[in-house]
């Protein structure tokens, strides 16, 4: 017990000592975490580079059937008209009296749509898809739109390189014009 | 305290010895005259009531004050409740009613089973447990969190005829307890390069979303209670990021990682939602802090004025994602005259702020405004200014004065303007 009453006061000492919140007395508790953060577990994020990416490939014709399959129900038999957003067409709309933003009117960067579907659909059955059936999905929707060739295979070497309709059309509000 | 003297003992005794003679003797005559009060009183007062409960609930009279719904109806998960503005008073939201934006769901997590990493540009990755989360020294912060996509029907050509909080309750104040994350970066060692934070949520959409470093190490906390209790599941249990003053999205629920990086990853919340086309086709994107506004919550639509003429209490909240509400005035007559309204303290940095001002209707057709400036002299804009500053596709942040119609009959609809 006594051990433990001096520690105590010790504490309380230093404590009464520290003059602001910033020297306030904790044990950091955080364990060492290198082996978690090398797990494709934690390495969900795909970076506009590309990093990130798993190994894989698939075509716009094996991404069709996949789409008619998992996506259609949702998001309307050609990616328009479902009950979530449409996927496609639209392309050059933005500045039209009625904008529709689609993946392939609206987005930036292909990898962002690689990385959006591997983590979130379908929504009723999350990460059920395979890497390859990821590459095929996205292959389907851009080349809908002529954003990719129809015959094109699309794979983790090639997917960084897609370049977007509205690339360019963002303005970063933060830090500049804050 | 001092022990029981023996006079307090004897009284102890006496008393229990009165409640057995009650028992055995008939009441005397004196007794049954007819003054006992039980059918002059309201019967809960007449009988015992009801017993302790081990988590209260609202009284069932009070069964309408509700969030209201929206989801979608091939993914039940994916949608908002609105918080009911209208029916509340005072600042603080109650837990059961904070408004709520899912992409998938609310996740069931075990605490115990759960893990925050903080790795990427950082000296040392470390993960930490809630068991030791629990142990940090916390502080505790009160402030508002605002759905980007709040009011989001204001930018339609007609107004939309819905309760206050059913279309600008997209926004909730708690009392939000944790750690600073300011102590959680010094643990694990900030890289020079470091610029950016990409944080993932552990629910079925697995959210991921970029933030600046900087506002990391000014005053975001890692809460873990919210109004004293802990964070409820759809605010996201165990632990979720509150960024004082920033859109909601970027206040990550179900917290799992944050990644440092020098750039950021472009996810689709940042590039396809919670951007803001404008009418030139660009998009505003990063547009992080939620700008003042205000809104009447009573006398407001779906109530109306029962006495003509008649004194009505108009009562609202402001709000802003840079600093303090300095000043709310009122119109009746759709912005030509104003007022200024009370502000009711506590009066506190990127909170609600409850106004309020006395008005005397002669029951005549009036158009209720409030307009609210926050200490950096930004003005709440008008739907006219917005508009024609913004176009009207920009979805997000809407924050433009909101009007209520007062017909002569004291009917109240919403209008945009006079
Ligand atoms: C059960 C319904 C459902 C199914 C099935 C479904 N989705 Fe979705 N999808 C949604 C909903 C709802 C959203 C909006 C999510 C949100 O806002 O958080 C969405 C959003 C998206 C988006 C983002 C749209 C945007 O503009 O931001 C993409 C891309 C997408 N889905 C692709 C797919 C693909 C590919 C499949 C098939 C593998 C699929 N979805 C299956 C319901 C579904």
């Amino acid at each position: 017990m006594s051990t433990g009453f001096k520690l105590f006061t010790a504490l309380l000492l230093i404590t009464a000592f520290s003059h602001s919140y910033a020297d306030a007395e904790y044990q950091a508790l955080g364990k060492h975490a290198e082996q978690l953060s090398s797990q494709v577990q934690w390495h969900l994020t795909i970076t506009p580079d590309g990093k990130g990416l798993p190994i894989g490939h698939g075509t716009a014709e094996q991404g069709r059937k996949i789409f008619a399959l998992k996506c259609a129900g949702c998001h309307g038999p050609a990616g328009i008209g479902g009950s979530a957003e449409p996927l496609k067409g639209e392309v050059g709309s933005l500045t039209s009296e009625y904008p529709e933003k689609t993946v392939n009117s609206y987005w930036p960067y292909a990898t962002t749509l690689f990385d959006y579907i591997r983590r979130a659909m379908p929504i009723n059955d999350p990460f059920s898809l395979s890497a390859n059936e990821v590459y095929a999905l996205c292959a389907y929707l851009l080349s809908e739109d002529d954003i990719l060739g129809k015959d094109q295979e699309l794979n983790e070497e090639n997917l960084p390189q897609v370049s977007m309709p509205n690339r360019d059309g963002f303005i970063a509000i933060y830090p500049d014009k804050y | 305290m001092t022990k029981p003297t023996d006079s307090r003992r004897q009284f102890l005794q006496k008393v229990a010895l009165g409640g057995a003679f009650a028992g055995t003797f008939s009441l005397p005559v004196w007794a049954a005259d007819k003054s006992n009060l039980a059918y002059d009183l309201p019967k809960w007062m007449t009988k015992p009531g009801k017993g302790f409960s081990n988590y209260g609930q609202p009284s069932p009279h009070e069964k309408e004050v509700i969030r209201w719904i929206s989801a979608n109806p091939d993914a039940q998960g994916n949608g908002v409740s609105w918080t009911p503005l209208h029916d509340l008073q005072g600042t603080i939201t109650p837990n059961g009613l904070h408004y709520e934006r899912h992409h998938n769901g609310v996740p069931q997590i075990d605490p115990t089973q759960h893990l925050l990493l903080i790795d990427g540009l950082v000296d040392k990755p470390l993960s930490f447990d809630v068991a030791s989360l629990l142990r940090y020294p916390m502080i505790s912060r009160t402030c508002f969190i605002e759905c980007g996509g709040n009011s989001n029907s204001g930018w339609r050509s007609n107004p939309i005829q819905s309760k206050a909080g059913y279309a600008h309750g997209l926004v909730s104040n708690a009392e939000w307890t944790g750690i600073p994350l300011k102590l959680l970066l010094q643990e694990v060692g900030i890289k020079a390069e470091a610029k950016w934070v990409i944080a993932e949520a552990a629910d079925a959409a697995a959210l991921n979303i970029s933030i600046p470093l900087e506002k990391l190490l000014d005053d975001a906390i890692l809460a873990l209670y919210q109004n004293g209790e802990r964070l409820r599941p759809e605010n996201g249990y165990p632990m979720r990021l509150v960024l004082p003053g920033w859109e909601g999205i970027l206040n990550v629920k179900w917290l799992r990682q944050l990644r440092l990086t020098n750039e950021p990853a472009m996810t689709r919340d940042e590039t396809s939602q919670y951007t803001e086309l404008m009418p030139d086709g660009t998009a505003r994107q990063f547009t992080f802090i939620m700008e003042a506004k205000s809104l009447i919550t009573s006398p407001s639509l779906g109530m109306m004025l029962p006495d003509n003429p008649g004194t009505y209490q108009i009562s609202g909240l402001a709000w802003s994602g840079r600093g303090k509400i300095a000043r709310v005035e009122i119109s009746a007559d759709g912005g030509e005259t104003w007022a200024d309204a009370e502000l009711h303290s506590p009066i506190l940095d990127r909170a609600f702020t409850r106004f309020s001002l006395p008005w005397h209707w002669q029951g005549d057709y009036s158009v209720l405004q409030s307009r609210a400036t926050d200490e950096t002299g930004y003005v709440q804009p008008t739907r006219d200014a917005l508009v024609q500053q913004r176009g009207q596709h920009g979805f997000f942040h809407y924050n433009a004065i909101v009007s209520w119609e007062i017909t002569e009959q004291g009917d109240i609809n919403h209008v945009y303007g006079i």
